[in-house]
């Protein structure tokens, strides 16, 4: 396969043609944060907090490191002011959701005390890894989404995760929100009342 | 109806339609668009129908279905040709003075005419300021055919482009000429079609595909609706001669569900267009081939986008997607794909007709064309306008919409769908294209164009489009969904007088990464509703936050209602009117509202005649303490 050459974090790159950026910056050793993020998985891009900056037909464009394949020559730059700022928003958006400990530890790299937002805690934060995981890896599909905008929800369907949840359980460390943590504490095995569908 | 086999067929197939028309024939052309229909266009069509037959007019007349002719606000329309008399709101009853008057005598009904400023009546379609001052490149069609008859449009010159594309242009020549016209897209990005074309074209990979976007999410937007429904050929055409100069064989039509009569009219469309050889393989007789299918969209805001619109198409639940490979080099299952709105396509063929210095003629430097406007709210005249890029918002909305009603100020217009912006009084004169509504803060979108009046609340309006897109958007990213949330809840303690200092600032960090760092167009767009309002109207901010007061007087936690003791006449009508219950008083005595029953629903202030104009509002101070019971004896002036 062919080797692209780019520059990240003004440091030279070369990394195989197919690669994001963010696969090629954490090899060069650049840390950008991710919570959509799993590597068994196609890109998914719901967080944003992998965007970072790159230099493209004369402008700085944000792109997400996670979808955004490394290209030959292509210029990035995983922390500047902007990005920051960006970072800063979303982890205090997210924080009113849930302020476990991976969010908590992203909160404290970037300086930030406490969110301005108010929020019922800890909330799932939609980013999709349990249902992506269950669908396309597991492949039994049990958990899916509802709803959109405001009102969107990840839900259990009951009759699916009686039989298959309590002899697989992966999902339960991929969620970064830690609700499915507390749901299985909570003696949720996968075996919900009959016909309920359980929201998170 | 027979293939046409070759151009000359065509041209044969059309001078034969000409030959059985006589031009001065008298024909109705009574629009039945979804706005005429839904007050009563049907009636007036069957009611023509019956009284002509009972007339024995049959031979004489002839009564033509039409799609929207634009001026919605006065349907039911009745155009007849070849004068041009434009009757407005007819009803059934009219219809047997029209038929006996107008058709028979050639005299003009004056009570159903349109009557200008200076009270005089005006006779002829053309002449009504609402459509002097458009442009009706797209739109003019509209009443000249009936949708489901080809031979109407065909009769236009309608297939002509086509002919013209397949036999005497090279797809490139076609492709060079759409690029050279300046056309961009309509659906809201404005990009360059000739060159997402020329992208698709040259992308590796068979087989290619064409899309009409026809989901129009955008609510009070029904442009693409119209066009749809009232010519839907000229969209076909648009999109045969795209296919041709792109290397597509197989085109889809994504129509939201909602749209039964535009589902209904193309499926007509496509079948003649098919038995006539303009569709399937060889058309009109070249080596060309091309056919396409209608898909029906479960109508929400955010299918629309062309990521999610293509993974609707798959068969996928319709969400954005993170890809930052063009559809144009990899779409709909992976296979290079051009998508454009309606009235992209439909502006194709009349490029191709009359060339692309004509249309690069029309609009600013860098918008040429015209753009359709849905013209809603607190405007005279509503309904869809069709003016060249480059005229004014005054020219859009005082020209062609008549102003504001009631004699009421004018305060802002919001352009460009839900996530546009509103714009106040001092942009009447932008020139309406894609850069400078952008520039000003607002963007082109779908051509919605909402009108706003003195009475209108811009905090409120800017939650009521946050309100709709925090429902509407699909929730995947956290920018869009979290942003939209927290600002939802900003805004509705702003209005609720719970407004606290640094909330004008929080609301603009919250809409600046949100611009910047959500997934798709709506998330990045959805930061001009507070952004905009913020800009121009940052004093109606400041008045909830700091004084809790509601300038316009919207906001119902904010305002009271009171009866002002000297001016009440003790009549009884608010008290009658009041469905809570709220206002005492009697004969003789003055009327109080007991501010802890009141609703704040206004029924008082409408029932207060206005002469004595006794019911206030008040806003930003608590309502006086009610008159004393002894003291409560009214005064008759
Ligand atoms: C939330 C959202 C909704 C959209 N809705 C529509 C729509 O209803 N119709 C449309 O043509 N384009 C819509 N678009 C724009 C499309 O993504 C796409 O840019 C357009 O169809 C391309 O056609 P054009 O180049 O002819 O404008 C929407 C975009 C977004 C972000
Ligand atoms: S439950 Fe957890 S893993 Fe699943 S979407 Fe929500 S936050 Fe992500
Ligand atoms: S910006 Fe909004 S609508 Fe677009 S992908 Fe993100 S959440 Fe969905
Ligand atoms: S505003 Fe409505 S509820 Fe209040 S006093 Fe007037 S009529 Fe009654
Ligand atoms: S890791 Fe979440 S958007 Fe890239
Ligand atoms: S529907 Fe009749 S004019 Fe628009």
């Amino acid at each position: 396969m062919k080797t692209i050459k780019l520059e990240i974090d003004g440091q030279q790159v070369e990394t195989a043609g197919g690669t994001t950026i963010l696969e090629a910056a954490r090899k060069a050793g650049s840390d950008i944060p991710t919570v959509c993020y799993d590597k068994r998985l196609p890109p998914y891009g719901a967080c944003r907090l992998c965007m970072v900056e790159i230099d493209k037909g004369g402008e700085k464009r944000l792109v997400a490191s996670c979808a955004y394949e490394a290209e030959d020559g292509l210029v990035v730059r995983t922390e500047t002011p902007r990005i920051v700022k960006i970072r800063k928003m979303i982890l205090e958006l997210l924080l009113a959701v849930s302020a476990t400990g991976p969010l908590e530890a992203l909160a404290k790299r970037y300086g930030l005390k406490e969110s301005r937002f108010q929020g019922d805690q800890p909330k799932c934060l939609l980013c999709g890894l349990c249902v992506r995981y269950c669908a396309e890896i597991k492949k039994n599909n049990v958990t899916c989404f509802i709803g959109r905008g405001i009102g969107k929800e990840v839900v259990f369907q009951s009759d699916l995760s009686h039989s298959l949840c309590p002899v697989c359980r992966e999902c339960i460390p991929l969620c970064p929100s830690g609700t499915l943590y507390s749901l299985y504490l909570k003696g949720y095995s996968g075996s919900p009342e009959p016909g309920s569908n359980k929201g998170l | 109806m027979s293939k046409l086999s070759s151009a000359a067929e065509l041209k044969r197939f059309r001078q034969d339609v000409l030959s059985r028309r006589d031009p001065n024939k008298p024909c109705l052309s009574i629009c039945l668009g979804t706005g005429c229909q839904a007050c009563g266009g049907e009636k007036v069509y069957q009611a023509f129908a019956g009284e002509i037959r009972k007339q024995g007019l049959e031979a004489k007349v002839d009564i033509r279905r039409t799609g929207c002719h634009g001026f919605c606000e006065r349907g039911p329309l009745v155009v007849i040709f070849p004068r041009e008399i434009c009757y407005l709101k007819v009803t059934p009853a009219d219809v047997p003075e029209v038929v006996a008057k107008t058709l028979v005598e050639g005299k003009i009904v004056d009570r159903l005419l349109y009557t200008g400023e200076d009270g005089k009546k005006i006779v002829h379609e053309g002449d009504i300021p609402f459509y002097k001052h458009q442009s009706r490149i797209i739109l003019g069609a509209n009443r000249l055919v009936d949708p489901t008859r080809i031979e109407d449009y065909i009769a236009l010159g309608g297939y002509s482009a086509l002919a013209r594309a397949l036999f005497v242009m090279t797809p490139e020549e076609v492709l060079d000429e759409v690029k050279k016209s300046g056309l961009r897209g309509r659906g809201g990005a404005g990009f360059p079609t000739g060159v997402k074309w020329e992208t698709t074209r040259n992308a590796p990979g068979e087989p290619k595909y064409v899309i009409v976007n026809a989901d129009e999410g955008d609510p009070g937007a029904y442009m693409n609706r119209s066009v749809l429904e009232g010519n839907p050929h000229s969209v076909i055409e648009g999109l045969i001669i795209g296919a041709y100069a792109i290397g597509a064989r197989q085109g889809f039509i994504y129509v939201r569900q909602e749209y039964p009569l535009a589902v209904a009219n193309l499926t007509v469309a496509l079948e003649q267009a098919r038995e006539m050889g303009l569709l399937g393989a060889n058309i009109l007789g070249s080596e060309f081939g091309f056919d396409v299918a209608i898909h029906r969209g479960a109508g929400a805001f955010v299918s629309g986008e062309s990521s999610a619109l293509i993974t609707a198409l798959e068969g996928r639940v319709g969400e954005p997607q993170i890809n930052y490979i063009r559809p144009a080099i990899s779409g709909l299952w992976g296979k290079p794909t051009n998508m454009n709105n309606v009235e992209t396509w439909a502006n194709v063929p009349a490029i191709i007709n009359k060339s692309a210095a004509w249309f690069s003629g029309i609009g600013t430097r860098g918008s040429k064309g015209t753009k359709i406007f849905s013209l809603v709210g607190k405007v005279n005249n509503t309904g869809l306008v069709e003016v060249p890029m480059g005229a004014t918002l005054r020219q859009v909305i005082f020209d062609i919409g008549g102003g504001v009603p009631g004699g009421k100020k004018f305060k802002a217009v919001q352009t460009g769908g839900p996530s546009g912006g509103c714009l106040p009084a001092a942009s009447l004169d932008l020139p309406v294209d894609f850069e400078e509504l952008e520039r000003a803060g607002s963007m082109m979108g779908s051509g919605g164009m909402i009108v706003m009046d003195e009475d209108t609340c811009m905090v409120d309006t800017a939650r009521y489009f946050i309100n709709f897109l925090s429902e509407e958007s699909c929730g995947k990213c956290v920018p869009c969904r979290e942003g939209l949330k927290q600002m939802l809840l900003i805004y509705n303690n702003i209005c609720a007088g719970k407004g606290r200092e640094g909330d004008i600032e929080l609301l603009r960090e919250i809409a600046e990464v949100m611009a910047e760092a959500s997934l798709c167009a709506l998330g990045t767009t959805a930061a001009n509703p507070p952004l905009s309002t913020i800009k121009y109207f940052r004093n109606e901010y400041e008045a909830h936050i700091r004084e809790k007061r509601c300038p316009a007087g919207v906001c119902k936690d904010l305002i009271r209602y009171y009866i002002v003791p000297e001016k009440c006449q003790a009549c009884l009508l608010c008290a009658k009117s009041c469905p809570a219950g709220a206002i005492s008083g009697d004969k003789g005595l003055v009327h109080v509202i007991d501010q802890s029953k009141c609703t704040k629903c206004g029924a008082c202030l409408e029932a207060c005649p206005s002469r004595f104009g006794a019911v206030t509002k008040i806003s930003g101070k608590p309502a006086p303490a009610p008159v004393p019971a002894g003291t409560r004896v009214q005064k008759r002036k």
